[in-house]
């Protein structure tokens, strides 16, 4: 298995097309190329966190400070940070755009992934956090800016879920 | 040393910046010296405060921030010092009061009340460049008052008493309490 280096570009080419200077993270392996690229661009802000929760409140400040951001996150991650979500961000009405890596899902080969996988889109529907699955390095950019735009229109968190067929090379 | 007294000690200095509080007693204590836009109080989703201070600060680097932490909160998230240490926001206060209780959720024992946790220790070891454990007012003011004259991040641990407020309520709700903290926010921008 090899992280896609062209659609990485392209991944991270939309977050700045869509205007987003701060960046909130947790690396994995999906998401290293594309963290790279915000470590080496010096007009980029990257804030690496040690748990993602801690991440829900850097977006939350970043947006009492009137600067637009964007979280990337593993699944698991996105687990990790339910509290926050639900206790910070949609009580207070603050947005987030979330970028998460859906591990565990159609064609996963390692079993440690499968649980989270299989449930992160329940969890998003039980939480009422719209999302969509971005497959396509052609439409990804788009999709990043309208969930950046319905998260702040809605106030609100948005997810869009980067996949397997987004972020691999194809065999 | 109870934390109403430190809090009241500290409050004309807060009178300009953006304060992010937890919840319950210490938000009450702060907002019972009389409210102001620049104060935001998250009554929940204990552990952020000092996230949503490393977020503020990183973006606004003009502005001093101010979190107003509790032994309780800052337990739930104890990687918020190694991000701070990471990042080290030169314009960051962290004030930690240490009761040795969780005292807003019912007042059942903490991690440190015997003692033997060392928040101040754990700061430190974390990389914060300047921490300071306090447990009387001369102590804590002083603390504090170089806190916001140096550039760097600080930790000041206040040892307190685990008592709080005999009321609890506010006349704000909380996304209101959010809209018009980012306002004060932006409105500070476009004054300078």
């Amino acid at each position: 298995m090899t992280v896609s280096y062209e659609n990485s570009k392209v991944v991270y080419e939309g977050i700045r097309a869509s205007g987003v200077r701060s960046i909130s993270a947790l690396p994995e392996t999906w998401l290293g190329l594309l963290l790279q690229r915000a470590e080496d661009d010096p007009e980029m802000t990257l804030i690496q966190v040690a748990r993602e929760e801690e991440a829900i409140g850097i977006a939350a400040g970043a947006w009492f400070a009137g600067e637009p951001h964007i979280l990337l996150m593993q699944n698991h991650g996105f687990l990790a940070a339910i509290n926050g979500i639900v206790s910070l961000a949609q009580l207070y009405q603050v947005p987030l755009c979330m970028l998460i890596a859906l591990r565990g899902h159609w064609g996963e080969p390692y079993p440690w992934h499968t649980r989270g996988g299989n449930v992160t889109e329940g969890v998003l529907r039980a939480l009422g956090i719209p999302f969509e699955y971005a497959r396509d390095p052609a439409r990804v950019a788009q999709q990043i800016r309208e969930g950046y735009a319905l998260s702040r229109s809605s106030l609100w968190p948005a997810a869009l879920l980067l996949t397997r067929d987004l972020m691999e090379e194809a065999p | 040393m109870e934390r109403r007294h430190c809090i009241e000690l500290i409050y004309p200095e807060l009178q300009d910046k953006p304060v992010v509080t937890i919840m319950g007693a210490c938000a009450q204590e702060l907002y019972d010296l009389g409210h102001r836009e620049n104060f935001f109080y998250l009554q929940h989703a204990m552990g952020l405060a000092s996230s949503i201070g490393i977020g503020l600060a990183l973006h606004r680097p003009e502005e001093t921030v101010v979190v107003l932490d509790g032994d309780g909160s800052v337990l739930m998230n104890l990687g918020t010092f190694a991000t701070m240490a990471r990042y080290a926001p030169p314009n960051l206060v962290h004030i930690v009061f240490d009761n040795g209780s969780l005292l807003s959720t019912g007042g059942f024992d903490s991690h440190t009340t015997q003692g033997v946790t060392d928040l101040a220790g754990i700061a430190r070891a974390a990389g914060i460049p300047h921490v300071a454990d306090t447990s009387d007012h001369m102590a804590f003011g002083e603390a504090v008052v170089a806190a916001f004259e140096r550039e760097g991040p600080s930790v000041v641990v206040a040892r307190v008493k685990a008592v709080g407020p005999d009321h609890y309520g506010m006349d704000l709700h909380l996304p209101e309490n959010a809209f018009r903290f980012a306002r004060y926010l932006s409105g500070r921008r476009h004054d300078t």
